[in-house]
């Protein structure tokens, strides 16, 4: 089916230096290709600044591809200057390769690459050292005997005060029920929150990626990365996987902001509702910060490579359920508790409708202060609540009735 | 995270009839069956599993348990593909020496957890066919499951039932140890002796129905006082 296999990751080793692939695909494909340098653009400062990882240092040129655990011998205290001619010159490696992947020429853009020496290499050390943090690409011939955990029902919406993110817990696989107390909304950082979608290894993995890749961005400058960054970044990441059978559906929810916004006067809502006329103030007290956008932000990521902003996501088998309540009952002027109660309510009706979700619902608030997780709920007793409420009121009607 | 394994047919008995060519092609994989299942007390934890060793229609083995011992508060039970148990008990042997040397401590249940996670999920496109579940204490010294699936993802339990007879023992678990939508019933805390009774009645009735599982049963228990192992045999046809 897919002819075009993805990129060889950054598995690849270390030694010999990425000059040498370079090379191999320029003949390849007939075309003169050199390492160009960003030099455009915010992808320029954030492509030179925020690829380093410390964990591959000379060491490894030493003694192969070994991740070194926790040196931290290249401190990027010089340079963000991205010379990338010589990579055995500059002590920079990068773990994630979408430096490469951005700077690679159009027409190569998604075409094979020619992997398998650098493959060989590594699959000889893979089985012993197989600490890297993301998956070898083998081409996926071999089927596998197995099924993964799939279906769910997630959605996430914003309103008055933040953002709110609904999950069920089911984590079903084949028909059967591999685990009803799953956790599907991650928290990635204090003012971040991931719900996902897919196969939940590839899920729970790729947000712990996401979370250190954010973490390090932090340390590294000072800031904390804003949501849309952090969407188009996991966006990125799972590029090079695209076209495998990598799933992940995920929604970022997050708050963005700076400590200032903390202090906001009034509370939640008094910002929201003027949030242009509070960032021009924001950007005039802060004349570093690049984040133009301040409030709360909802993003939707698919492995397939959709990254869409929005006010309302629900994501999974379940969602048209949800959606049905949700476009219903959702509305900017919600309070913190009617937001919950719908996003509770829209589970409900997915998981009594949907055969893959189920059990517990799950309900994280994000407001500026951070998120805060409702404890989780079994729906079973909700059933019957409902089943009461429904007797009651036909009893009622039956009783006004005869008096009438 | 778990799965019956009704799905998937390499490895497992062949289709008796059918019609039309069919290409047979060369699977990496097979299937070698077993049990194991895991179970986590106050102050203890359970592995146990079924030691038969099977593919297809034959037996390879009846000798051959699915419980390893990784640390001395630690054990891992893996069933599913044979040849992969092996590689990924020695390569977390590996890393579990790695760690003890560089760190100069042992790895927690929680850490080898995670690690073994990472590992798994290293094979993402190629991906281990093992089932497994961890056993052992945690730092505090209370019973610790952690069950995973194929690629990595994992989570923490108080009992979880893996391999080829799981879809039946899991449903008795939950009934006798999480007492699941159970009305008017007292949840009693589980004991270490009645653990061990539950967890060979349970394997007992496993081997009744499950062609995969049978021979014998090892158990090994996990205290702060450290591992005990008892075999228990099983119906062995």
């Amino acid at each position: 089916m897919l002819q075009a296999k993805p990129f060889a990751i950054s598995l690849r080793p270390l030694w010999p230096p990425p000059t040498h692939d370079f090379e191999e695909i320029g003949s390849e494909n007939g075309l003169m290709w050199q390492p160009k340098l960003i030099t455009h653009g915010r992808l320029a400062a954030s492509a030179s600044k925020s690829w380093k990882n410390e964990d591959f240092c000379k060491y490894d040129d030493f003694f192969g591809p070994v991740k070194a655990s926790g040196s931290s011998l290249f401190e990027n205290t010089t340079g963000l200057s991205f010379t990338r001619d010589l990579p055995s010159s500059s002590p920079f490696r990068f773990s994630i390769p979408v430096t490469e992947y951005l700077e690679e020429s159009p027409l190569q853009f998604g075409q094979v690459r020619r992997t398998q020496i650098s493959n060989d290499h590594f699959l000889t050390h893979s089985n012993d050292l197989s600490d890297t943090s993301l998956p070898s690409l083998s081409s996926q011939s071999v089927p596998l005997p197995f099924p993964l955990s799939h279906g769910t029902t997630t959605l996430a919406f914003i309103f008055q005060g933040g953002v709110l993110a609904a999950a069920d817990t089911r984590s079903s696989c084949s028909g059967q029920v591999a685990c009803p107390a799953a956790q599907k909304i991650l928290p990635i950082h204090s003012h971040l929150v991931g719900t996902t979608s897919g196969t939940s290894a590839d899920c729970a993995l790729w947000k712990r990626i996401l979370s250190r890749e954010l973490r390090l961005y932090q340390l590294r400058h000072g800031r904390r990365l804003s949501t849309r960054a952090a969407a188009k970044l996991l966006s990125h990441m799972l590029h090079p996987f695209k076209g495998t059978e990598l799933c992940v559906a995920a929604t970022l929810c997050g708050w963005d902001g700076s400590e200032e916004d903390a202090g906001c006067p009034g509370g939640d809502s008094e910002c929201k509702e003027d949030p242009k006329s509070h960032k021009a103030n924001v950007d005039d007290a802060q004349i570093l910060s690049t984040s133009s956008h301040v409030g709360p932000s909802l993003f939707y990521v698919c492995s397939d490579g959709t990254r869409l902003q929005g006010a309302l996501f629900s994501v999974g088998s379940g969602s048209p359920y949800a959606y049905s309540i949700l476009d219903q009952r959702v509305e900017w002027g919600l309070t913190v508790d009617e937001a919950v109660a719908v996003g509770r309510e829209a589970v409900f009706r997915a998981t009594h409708r949907d055969a893959y979700s189920g059990n517990c619902v799950d309900v994280y608030h994000m407001s500026s202060k951070g998120w805060t997780r409702r404890t989780r709920e079994d729906l079973k007793e909700e059933y019957y609540r409902e089943k009461e409420r429904n007797e009651r009121t036909r009893a009622s009607k039956e009783t006004g009735l005869e008096e009438v | 995270m778990l799965s019956s394994l009704s799905f998937g047919d390499t490895g497992k008995m062949k289709e008796y009839h059918y019609t039309g060519a069919v290409e047979h092609r060369f699977s990496p994989y097979a299937f070698n069956g077993g049990t194991v299942l895991a179970v986590a007390g106050e102050d203890f934890a359970i592995v146990a599993s079924d030691t038969r060793l099977s593919e297809g229609y034959s037996i390879h083995c009846r000798d051959s348990p699915k419980c390893y011992k990784l640390t001395d508060t630690t054990v891992i039970g893996c069933s599913g593909f044979h040849g992969d148990c092996l590689t990924l008990t020695k390569i977390i042997d590996a890393r579990l020496k790695m760690y003890k040397h560089s760190n100069n401590k042992m790895m927690t249940s929680g850490a080898i957890a995670a690690m073994l996670s990472t590992i798994l999920y290293g094979r993402r496109f190629f991906p281990y066919y093992v089932y497994n579940i961890i056993g052992g204490l945690d730092e505090e010294g209370k019973g610790a499951v952690y069950s995973f699936d194929p690629v990595g993802s994992y989570q923490r339990d108080t009992y979880k039932a893996g391999g080829s007879a799981s879809a039946m023992l899991q449903p008795l678990l939950d009934n006798q140890i999480g007492f699941k939508n159970m009305e008017g019933v007292q949840h009693v805390p589980l004991t270490k002796e009645k653990a061990v009774q539950l967890v060979k009645d349970v394997f007992v009735s496993a081997a009744e129905r499950d062609v995969y599982t049978g021979d014998a049963l090892r158990i090994c228990l996990i205290t702060k006082e450290g591992m005990d192992e008892q075999t228990i045999p099983l119906r062995r046809d």
